[in-house]
């Protein structure tokens, strides 16, 4: 509870994290909230030919798509499946990743090191080409992009913490609590992991912003969810055929990507500033 | 002795990985379609073609010697053949390594170019408003969507400007292909023109290759050039009376830039990624652009060797880097 609070303190300070807080909060309520700040909230499944490709008015705050359709309502909806995506992905990612990472970092011997070998050809190729391998070989739908953004993230995880866990194991309270006899379980879930779990917060929330990212690329590449599906990758793509008449197509949902990337980059950085004791060195030195 | 150890650890574990690697994508297009073959055949395949298929395929033998079969034909470079085209995958893969390498390459050299001298600026005017506008400025290039940066420009530079062409390599044929890189190729062959062409097709990809890889490069510039400007080899040289603008352009950068060399691996990484959907969009003939034809195309084995050959580009680049690494810092080989 005292951290909690700490940490709530230390964030109001950095007014760059607290701008990242404040942008993502901004993509919930707005996920949330969706069907009643909607101008035209019947306009994810509907078409109305005759308005096409209208540029910004009243009427239309970010102009109306190939179909018709109100942009600022598609884009409202998107934030949805944004944060749908990213949520679950990451979450699976976590969950797999980090009791892998846990138990290659506690046991020593050949099971340890298959596990480490295993996590270390994921990282060997980037995220986006093993997702499209397998977005492509499932079909297009958003279940899938989770799924393979699942099974390309999660060595993340275990990468960081096997190596938190190995540079515990030495430490004195662990040693003790392995002397007065706990299993492995106890020693792992109530030693160790709450201790490297400011590691896991900041590694997660700058992973939120990348995994926008790639399922973003995934909708644009076509393998995301299918149309008339509001997600913001899809979108863009659609507006290529209409350049550069239609130059508020593109517009809207690039910033939405933009402004929800941004806010979970910033607020990463300002919580690893305050969580990693290092940095927070650095950073004193560095004001010096 | 240290340092032959660490190359003959990297060189040992370069096979296991891409041997891993093969397991993964046999894993994705053997195992996860619950029919492949009725999967490659399409919907409209009756129960004999699709049997006839499956043994010309050999999906009818067990899983191991598929798999086996599958290691021992890409190990030799035998892809298979497109489900589109009929040509022999490799060959395509090919014939667009030298397009998408030259436009790396030039990303990599353009983010240095800039965001080296940033990095430094940043951090020797740290905490100033430059510096917070650098930040802001890098900050953006890690959130922005490549693809949606590369429409902006276009519709700048290309539709609106006319300044710059809209996409393609190079205006009508390309040089004799020597290095088969179109910079590199026309200045063998003299031609002025085709420079100019090649050169003026490059720009808006490699910029937007370029701006987020360069944010990563001024990060770790300005975080390495932090640390050395502090230590004490640095007092020495100030009060051996060097001027402040050679310290830092001359000693502190070579000792900050060991960092920054060792992220070229991760940048790499940004920018294989990004070059899928950047080569979409301005129609470059490289890796990335074959894989979006092959995924509108639903040619799985085409999807296939194209991600077993990037992964190895990139595991291949990682070793070159960590190799590089021990050499340059020798502390680091453990």
């Amino acid at each position: 509870m005292e951290t909690a609070s700490f940490l709530i303190r230390k964030l109001a300070e950095d007014r760059v994290a607290l701008l990242g807080a404040l942008l993502i909060s901004l993509l919930v309520l707005t996920a949330i909230f969706a069907p009643f700040l909607a101008t035209h909230p019947a306009d994810i499944a509907e078409f109305h030919p005759v308005e096409r490709l209208q540029g910004p008015a009243t009427a239309h705050f970010f102009g109306t798509d190939r179909m018709g359709s109100d942009i600022y309502s598609r884009i409202l909806f998107g934030a949805r499946i944004t944060i749908t995506i990213a949520v679950i992905a990451i979450g699976v990612s976590v969950l797999i990743g980090v009791p892998i990472g846990l138990i290659a970092g506690y046991y020593h011997g050949w099971f340890s090191d298959m596990l480490m070998r295993t996590s270390d050809i994921f990282l060997a190729v980037p995220q986006i080409v093993l997702a499209i391998a397998i977005a492509q070989t499932l079909g297009p739908s958003i279940e899938n992009v989770i799924l393979a953004l699942s099974a390309t993230y999660w060595p993340f995880w275990t990468r960081l913490v096997y190596a938190e866990t190995r540079s515990l194991q030495n430490e004195v309270f662990i040693e003790a609590s392995i002397a007065l006899g706990a299993p492995p379980w106890r020693v792992m879930l109530l030693h160790i992991l709450p201790n490297i779990m400011s590691s896991i917060i900041v590694r997660t929330t700058i992973g939120m912003g990348g995994t926008i990212l790639t399922a973003a690329a995934l909708g644009f590449l076509g393998l995301g969810a299918p149309a008339p599906s509001p997600e913001w990758g899809r979108m863009i793509s659609e507006s290529r055929e209409f350049l550069p008449e239609a130059w508020w197509y593109a517009t809207a949902p690039g910033l939405a990507i933009f402004m929800v990337v941004m806010g979970f980059n910033l607020l990463g950085d300002g919580l690893r500033d305050i969580l990693d004791p290092r940095i927070r060195r650095s950073r004193a030195h560095d004001s010096k | 002795m240290k340092l032959l150890v660490l190359v003959l650890n990297r060189f040992f574990w370069f096979f296991p990985t891409v041997l891993g690697l093969m397991l993964v994508t046999f894993t994705i297009s053997h195992v996860i379609p619950a029919d492949p073959v009725a999967f490659v055949a399409g919907d409209n395949a009756t129960n004999e073609q699709i049997e006839a298929l499956r043994a010309q395929l050999g999906l009818d033998q067990p899983v191991h010697v598929q798999l086996y079969r599958y290691v021992l034909s890409v190990v030799q470079g035998d892809f298979g053949v497109s489900l589109y085209t009929l040509r022999p995958i490799s060959h395509d893969l090919a014939s667009r390594v030298p397009a998408t390498l030259e436009l790396t390459f030039v990303a990599v050299l353009l983010s240095a170019a800039i965001g080296i001298p940033l990095g430094v600026i940043s951090a020797v005017n740290r905490n100033s408003l430059l510096d917070h506008l650098l930040r802001v400025f890098t900050v953006s290039g890690l959130a922005i969507a490549a693809f949606w940066l590369a429409i902006l420009l276009q519709l700048l530079f290309a539709m609106e400007l006319g300044w710059t062409p809209l996409q393609g390599r190079v205006d009508g044929w390309g040089p004799d292909e020597v290095t088969r890189f179109y910079l590199i190729d026309s200045l063998l062959m003299g031609d002025l023109d085709i420079f100019l062409s090649a050169a003026s097709h490059m720009m808006l990809p490699a910029i937007t290759l370029a701006y987020p890889a360069m944010a990563t490069i001024v990060r770790f510039t300005r975080a390495g050039v932090l640390e050395a400007i502090n230590s004490n080899y640095v007092m020495y040289e100030e009060a051996m009376g060097f001027p402040r603008r050679v310290i830092v352009w001359k000693f502190v950068l070579r000792n900050a830039l060991i960092g920054t060399v060792t992220q070229i691996g991760l940048i790499f990484g940004i920018l294989i990624a990004n070059a899928v959907v950047v080569e979409a969009v301005f129609d470059w003939p490289g890796l990335g652009l074959y894989a979006v034809q092959s995924i509108l195309q639903s040619d799985y084995n085409a999807i296939m060797g194209f991600t077993v050959v990037a992964g190895v580009i990139f595991i291949v680049v990682n070793l070159i880097v960590d190799i590089a690494h021990g050499f340059i810092d020798p502390r680091e080989s453990r």
